[in-house]
């Protein structure tokens, strides 16, 4: 191991500006784009059930 | 002879939709699980770079998201090209699910070189081969998906991006050996299937684990988002509700 304490992890031999931004952009990536897909899909999922619902007035229309 | 797997029962959305929910869980699993062990690797075994010195860590993030970018890509345009062919659906939407992703991966793959760009070349962006090339990428991306988008029917989107995605193909060789078929500022490969890798060890693994990562999170995602894209464009098929659900439907009406 080559960090001699967190701040010296941190610091990334002054290097923590670019590597932590790309890591945390990349995280914040990854993360957005999972949480988007579930809110998709929920909203599938609702469509469909109001869909189930609301077929009986459909036909009655 | 018979394999034993009829390949032909899992080609429609009806077999592709419950498959595709069942392995989603275990390729989510084996993302996070590789993620932090790559992480773990990269930041706490691997060693500084005598060169770089603690800059070079940008590579565990770099590297994959630029291999996924182009990877992905060739994948989207091999159902592009299938869904051409034998003008199946479930192969347009594959390649309608791995866009996104792509274009993803494609940003991130420039973004981490910008970072890393900074502090070894004094420039977050030169207009050499390499970039420039993956930059066409991220637009070829942008093009399949906005195509897709600016066409109503469905059919006609599907066939019109598909031609765009195989088309644009001829970018990834590109931009594959950019490195060495023209002088750019961009480094040449470190890893090669040819002479091996130039790289510690353990500085290899890191890199490795953290590309074998993003491929089961790519996996994982694009199965989810094929998922919503049948879901969307067939109305979710009624197994994906429990029977007490439909139950309880049925009552309210």
């Amino acid at each position: 191991m080559q960090w001699g304490s967190a701040s010296e992890f941190f610091a990334m031999g002054g290097y923590g500006v670019y590597v932590w931004t790309s890591y945390v952009v990349t995280a914040l990536c990854l993360g957005w784009e999972v949480l988007a897909l579930w809110r998709r899909r929920a909203a599938a999922r609702a469509e469909h059930r109001a869909m189930l619902l609301g077929g009986a007035d459909e036909t009655a229309a | 002879m018979s394999t034993g797997i009829n390949w032909a029962k899992y080609s429609s959305p009806q077999a592709l939709y419950p498959l595709a929910g069942r392995l989603i869980p275990w390729f989510s699993v084996a993302a996070v699980a590789l993620m932090g062990v790559g992480l773990y690797m990269g930041f706490f075994v691997a060693p500084t770079d005598f060169q770089q010195g603690e800059s070079y860590r940008i590579i565990f993030v770099h590297v994959p998201a630029a291999w996924m970018s182009m990877f992905l890509y060739v994948v989207m345009a091999v159902w592009a090209g299938i869904g051409l062919g034998l003008n199946a659906r479930p192969s347009f939407m594959m390649a309608q699910a791995i866009a996104p992703t792509g274009a993803m991966f494609t940003f991130l793959a420039l973004l981490t070189g910008a970072m890393w760009g900074k502090p070894t070349w004094g420039a977050w962006w030169v207009w050499d081969a390499r970039l420039t090339s993956e930059l066409i990428l991220l637009f070829q991306y942008a093009g399949v998906m906005l195509l897709r988008t600016s066409i109503d029917d469905v059919r006609r989107a599907d066939r019109s991006s598909a031609v765009f995605a195989l088309v644009g193909v001829v970018n990834v060789p590109i931009i594959y050996f950019s490195v060495q078929w023209w002088n750019t500022l961009h480094q040449g490969a470190s890893v090669s299937m040819s002479t091996g890798s130039k790289m510690a060890a353990t500085m290899l693994t890191a890199m490795l684990l953290m590309t074998l990562a993003f491929w089961m999170y790519s996996i994982a995602i694009i199965l989810s988002r094929v998922r919503c894209i049948m879901a969307e464009r067939e109305s979710l098929p009624a197994w994906e509700e429990k029977p007490v659900t439909i139950q309880k439907i049925a009552e309210a009406r």
